[in-house]
């Protein structure tokens, strides 16, 4: 037990002694965490977000497509700017802009008959950059919006919406072709739009709304969508809001963790070539107590690394333990000796330290990335969600954010901590069977 | 103390060792000596119980090591001939956990490490970060490192290497201090002087093989010539020794760095037919000196080769 807890002491001790590693090893997966965090919502989306650069090209200039535009800047979804067709396609094909909207000649009175008549349908143009598929979707989705917002909107109380009511009207009157019947039902539905219209345009005539600096009515007279929508986001409680940096700064904390399970298992690769190595066989020391120091002062580093991040998380980003504190150290306990057991198992798997370290980089990145360090897995595919549940990392950074921003209960870190130590066990046990004990 | 038999060690296709045997008592220093690759550290890591062999048997005061932790190691101390120490931590951090794995702690510890370092001479460095030492120091921590559980048998592999004449010679005192106390060491080397100076037997290894097993004065008996003649020739880069064998008195004869280096029974006799040969042949020479025969010799003599040469 003497030598076991000098050979720990000994790590921590050289561990600690390269002070400006310590801080980048730290300083790293904070700032990476941080950043990703931001980029998922921060503390629960007080950061203005991100909007969609899109260009408008505006071929019709009439009352509807200016209101259309109007429409879609006041919505705040777009970072909304005019341009032409050529100067947009270019701005798309340089990642400038992510689409573009055409709003073509005649689209207003186009679509103020198509409205009432459903034939001749103008058509919107719409430029985009593939690579940004997920933003087209949003873009069409709220153009739509504001499109029949717009045009029913002039066709209910602006001035053309009464020219191009009027000229329907006249049509309908005059087309042999619609039944009696019909002709009858249609006019008396045009005519009440014609004298809803009049009346819209005396009330914006009217003193009290004339100043109305935006020049538009002080209620909508056209269509809206028949609903809304009330966002409720399901969190550990009531005004707990979502902290982006609660996944991050655990994901963060996963990757390098792993990368310093890496280090540990290359420095043994080293050691083993050593004559410190041949000092410690010499010695009068079990091969459990060799390895299993390392891994005793692995899992530590693991520990206090994991600790820091998780207080700076606290005291800096707000991030909460909302589930269970114990169920979150068992996760991180579990996690930490099954880093030291992967750093025995590359240690014990390794042939030369160069082809040691980049295959074990390779798949700490693999591990790290299917884990959902970088970007939760739920907006991974579907199979792919289902074949990550063999990574240890998904388990980690699931059970993580369990005890964090879900605040689930210490049964559900039961699956996490059984899955971790799992991994420990395999990964330990391929470590103690391929490790070559003879010194290089 | 020490009683290695038969020991016969390969990597494959690669004869390390074969027939490998020694002892050495308590109290002597014997000297394992031959080129690189020739088979000294593969022995010393036997006997440490770092690597096994594929036959053969090494007996520590009789016992066999085992298994990891057989109590029998704790009477082996390892110089490693590469730096065994943590440059991060001082002097005596690294003692401390050099005890500590001989279950060594507290107050028997703090003795043991005084005492290690006292003989080495780094009391006043103990608290100062071995990456701040010179070679010579490293070394003798190096060598400090292995005395604290004293240790009975001492394997010292190529422990000065590298290091200045001043160290060296520190090394040498503080071995020569512990085999006044009884140690036994086994110290492999490819530098004669060093063999000549501490030790008492002598093993010469090459290719695996020991060929040779004796006394430093024992071992010059085995030469055929008593007197070596070292004559410095002039302007000559290449010269065959060859045909100076024919003449009398002449025993062996190399050529190595501008020096012709030819073995005699009797110097008074055989000096002046050497000189005259080399006269008659248009060699100058600007210096000639006598000398003992050397262990360069004794290897020579027996493989046919320089030991130089042979590194």
């Amino acid at each position: 037990m003497i030598s076991f807890l000098a050979l720990v002491r000994k790590d921590l001790k050289l561990f600690f002694s390269d002070r400006r590693a310590v801080v980048i090893g730290l300083l790293v997966p904070i700032v990476c965490g941080t950043f990703l965090g931001y980029l998922f919502g921060g503390q629960g989306g007080d950061a203005e977000p991100g909007k969609v650069n899109v260009l408008v090209i505006d071929q019709d200039n009439s009352d509807i497509s200016r209101g259309l535009i109007r429409q879609l800047t006041d919505g705040g979804n777009f970072d909304l700017k005019p341009a032409t067709v050529e100067t947009a396609r270019a701005a798309i094909r340089k990642g400038k802009a992510t689409a573009a909207i055409v709003i073509p000649k005649d689209f207003g009175s186009d679509a103020g008959q198509a409205l009432f008549a459903g034939a001749n349908k103008p058509e919107i143009g719409v430029l985009y950059d593939p690579s940004h598929r997920v933003e087209l979707a949003m873009v069409k989705g709220i153009l739509s919006g504001a499109v029949l917002e717009a045009v029913s909107r002039e066709m209910f109380s602006g001035r053309s919406g009464r020219d191009t009511v009027d000229e329907s009207l006249a049509r309908v009157e005059n087309n042999p072709q619609i039944a009696p019947a019909d002709r009858q039902a249609l006019g008396d539905l045009l005519r009440g739009v014609r004298e809803w219209n009049e009346r819209e345009a005396e009330r914006q005539n009217e003193p009290s709304n004339r100043n109305d600096s935006s020049g538009q009515s002080p209620r909508s007279a056209g269509l809206t969508l028949p609903y809304q929508t009330r966002d409720q986001a399901i969190t550990s409680g009531e005004n707990i809001r979502y902290n982006g940096y609660a996944h991050s700064i655990g994901g963060m904390g996963v990757q390098f963790i792993l990368f310093m399970g890496l280090d540990a298992g290359i420095s043994l690769l080293l050691l083993r070539q050593s004559g410190l190595w041949q000092r410690l066989r010499a010695a009068p020391l079990s091969r459990a107590t060799l390895l299993g120091s390392r891994a005793a002062s692995a899992s530590l580093i693991a520990g206090f690394i994991l600790t820091v991040l998780f207080v700076f998380a606290r005291l800096v980003l707000g991030v909460h333990i909302r589930g269970s504190f114990v169920g979150l150290l068992g996760i991180c306990a579990a996690f930490s000796v099954m880093t030291a057991a992967f750093g025995l198992m590359i240690a014990g798997l390794g042939e030369t330290v160069e082809a040691t370290r980049g295959y074990s980089i390779m798949a700490t990145l693999v591990m790290v990335m299917l884990g959902g360090a970088w970007a939760p897995t739920f907006i991974f595919p579907k199979w792919l969600q289902r074949l990550t549940v063999v990574m240890p990392t998904r388990w980690a950074i699931d059970g993580l954010d369990g005890m964090t921003w879900r605040g689930l209960g210490f049964s559900s870190a039961l699956a996490p901590i059984g899955v971790l130590l799992l991994f420990t066990l395999l990964f330990a046990a391929v470590a103690v069977m391929r490790f070559r004990w003879r010194a290089d | 103390m020490l009683e290695v038999n038969n020991l016969s060690k390969r990597y494959g296709d690669l004869v390390a060792i074969t027939g490998v045997s020694f002892r050495a008592g308590a109290g002597e220093t014997l000297g394992l000596l031959g080129p690189n690759g020739a088979g000294k550290t593969t022995t010393v890591s036997i006997i440490a119980g770092l690597l096994g062999a594929d036959s053969g048997e090494v007996l520590i005061a009789g016992k066999q090591v085992k298994r990891d932790t057989d109590p029998v190691k704790q009477m082996i101390g390892l110089v490693p001939q590469d730096m065994a120490l943590y440059d991060p931590l001082s002097a005596r951090d690294n003692l401390t956990l050099f005890a500590a794995l001989y279950s060594l702690a507290g107050e028997k510890a703090k003795r043991a490490i005084d005492g290690a370092l006292d003989l080495v001479q780094l009391t006043d460095r103990a608290a100062d970060k071995v990456r701040t030492f010179s070679g010579g120091m490293k070394r003798r921590l190096n060598l400090a490192a292995a005395l604290l559980h004293d240790p009975q048998i001492l394997l010292l592999d190529e422990p000065t290497v590298g290091v200045d004449p001043q160290s060296r010679n520190a090394i040498f005192d503080n071995l020569e201090t512990l085999k006044k106390r009884g140690k036994t060491l086994v110290y492999t080397t490819h530098y004669m002087e060093e063999a000549e100076r501490l030790c008492d037997r002598i093993v010469i290894v090459d290719h695996g093989k020991v060929i040779a097993n004796d006394s430093v004065q024992g071992l010059h008996r085995l030469l055929p010539a008593t007197n070596v003649i070292a004559v410095e020739l002039e302007g000559v880069d290449s010269f065959l020794p060859e045909p100076i064998l024919a003449l009398p008195e002449v025993k062996s004869a190399e050529f190595v760095d501008s020096t012709l280096r030819v073995g005699v029974h009797n110097l008074a006799r055989g000096a002046p037919g050497i000189l005259r040969w080399l006269a008659d042949r248009g060699y100058s020479y600007h210096r000639i000196s006598s000398e003992q025969p050397d262990l360069e010799t004794v290897f020579l003599s027996l493989t046919g080769r320089s030991l130089r040469d042979s590194q």
